[in-house]
């Protein structure tokens, strides 16, 4: 028993159709209740009602991120050992993580106007987050561009190696650029750095809401992958035959 | 590999190689930008660094696609591909034809659009440093953008679309160098981060590009 079973189709299809039902569930409570019981915390003494943005806009950003890593290590196994899963796996993320982007940009925007009095900054945080958009954008036409499947997995597969690099090196090019608006860490382990405890657990919901929620996705974007393939296979055949 | 760069060379200078164009392109986008943003000194001199960098950059992109297409589509390619030399170093010099005849027209051009543009005179030689650092980073990069999507019909726009994001750091880096060595600040810095990625950038792009050029030609 090992994850690389998983790399068959067939055991991967069985195992995630009988995930995804709970994954979607799960998706839906905490998601759902996270941001119910963000809306009922009390308003922050200095940011008012405006601080309960924060329930979408770090959940959405912590996925950007990490969808990012996702795909490099999915990229990476397609690479290496050419388990096509993995591949496809990449392949369906990376629209869910460039619309999370979006969602970190625009709940950033809508809570930065009554906060900083504007709706844009060129912070670098805000500005790594719009070139991750850009290579989230990047990545996608490529894929869409190529028509063979194997050579786009390969292409889009390396693009994504050299696009992590750089995208780390933008990050910290940018940092040394311009100074910032934007705070640093609110969810630091060190008892003095983080927020109260108040809006710390229902953020902590929701995070797992949306952890749940990319997770319910990618199962059914991946699991649709596998069904065009093998649709695309089956016409094949029917026109060979 | 001394062959593959003067053949690569003796075919962009010929008639129809379109050298010069990036020059000529740089140009028009120096001529444009006073009409855009009014012709006083005190607004052009602080953004000609950046306007001469995204010239630079601009006018880089333009001539990109023709490093690996051209090849690709009289078939030279699949020779090379099977050459005694390694695939890395046949796209390494395809990468520094395009810089010799790219991007050192554009360096020699850049002082006098400096002129052009109120670009403070004692930002010039900064001007100058930056750009030798960071324009063979440019050519690499997009050698690699080049590789990906050489097989494409439409390859033009989605190359851009690729290219650009990865130029982000090789800009920041090359303005702060000028802006910093006008100011009279000390911009080892800057110049010490740019010639770190160029350096990188020459050392492993090659490998991604080779890769690339292989799927493709598979």
């Amino acid at each position: 028993m090992s994850i690389w079973e998983y790399a068959n189709p067939v055991k991967f299809m069985r195992t995630s159709g009988a995930i995804l039902p709970y994954a979607v569930a799960g998706a839906a409570i905490c998601t759902i209740g996270g941001i119910l019981w963000g809306f009922l915390t009390p308003q922050d003494y200095k940011q008012g009602s405006t601080v309960k943005i924060i329930f979408l806009h770090v959940p959405a950003a912590m996925m950007a991120i990490n969808i990012w890593v996702m795909m490099l290590v999915t990229s990476l196994i397609w690479l290496i050992r050419r388990h096509h899963v993995s591949a496809l796996a990449a392949k369906a993320a990376a629209p869910i993580g460039a619309v999370m982007t979006l969602i970190a940009l625009a709940t950033g925007a809508i809570w930065g106007q009554p906060m900083w009095g504007t709706w844009w900054e060129w912070d670098p945080r805000l500005t790594s987050f719009l070139i991750l958009l850009l290579f989230y954008i990047g990545y996608i036409a490529l894929w869409s561009a190529i028509e063979d499947p194997d050579s786009a997995a390969d292409l889009t597969g390396v693009l994504c190696l050299v696009g992590s690099v750089f995208a780390l090196l933008s990050r910290y090019a940018v940092l040394f650029w311009n100074q910032g608006l934007h705070q640093g860490a609110s969810l630091s382990v060190a008892p003095g750095e983080r927020m109260s405890a108040v809006y710390r657990y229902p953020l902590y919901l929701s995070m797992l809401g949306f952890l749940l929620l990319f997770l319910a996705l990618l199962l059914i974007r991946t699991r649709t992958e596998i069904r065009r393939r093998r649709l695309a296979a089956l016409q094949a055949r029917e026109i060979r035959a | 590999m001394l062959a593959l760069l003067k053949r690569d060379l003796a075919l962009a200078t010929r008639a129809g190689g379109g050298f010069g164009l990036a020059v000529a392109f740089f140009l028009i986008l120096c001529t444009l930008v006073p009409f855009g943003v009014g012709p006083d000194t005190a607004a052009l001199g602080p953004i000609a660094p950046g306007i001469l960098w995204l010239g630079a950059l601009l006018s880089c992109l333009l001539s990109l696609d023709r490093i690996f297409a051209l090849d690709h589509e009289d078939g030279s390619l699949d020779l090379l591909a099977t050459a005694p030399i390694p695939l890395e170093g046949a796209v390494a010099v395809k990468a520094l034809a395009h810089w010799i005849t790219t991007g050192l027209p554009l360096i020699a051009a850049a002082p006098l659009f400096g002129i052009l543009l109120h670009l403070p005179a004692s930002a010039t030689p900064w001007l100058i440093a930056s750009l030798v650092i960071g324009t063979p980073a440019l050519s690499m990069l997009g050698a690699f953008g080049a590789a990906i999507t050489v097989g494409l019909r439409r390859g033009g726009l989605l190359l851009s679309l690729l290219v650009l994001p990865l130029y982000i750091p090789t800009l920041i880096f090359g303005t702060e160098i000028i802006r910093r060595g006008a100011t009279g600040a000390d911009p080892a810095t800057p110049i010490l981060f740019l010639g770190g990625i160029t350096l990188g950038v020459v050392a492993l792009m090659p490998f991604a590009a080779a890769a690339a050029l292989r799927v493709n030609l598979r």
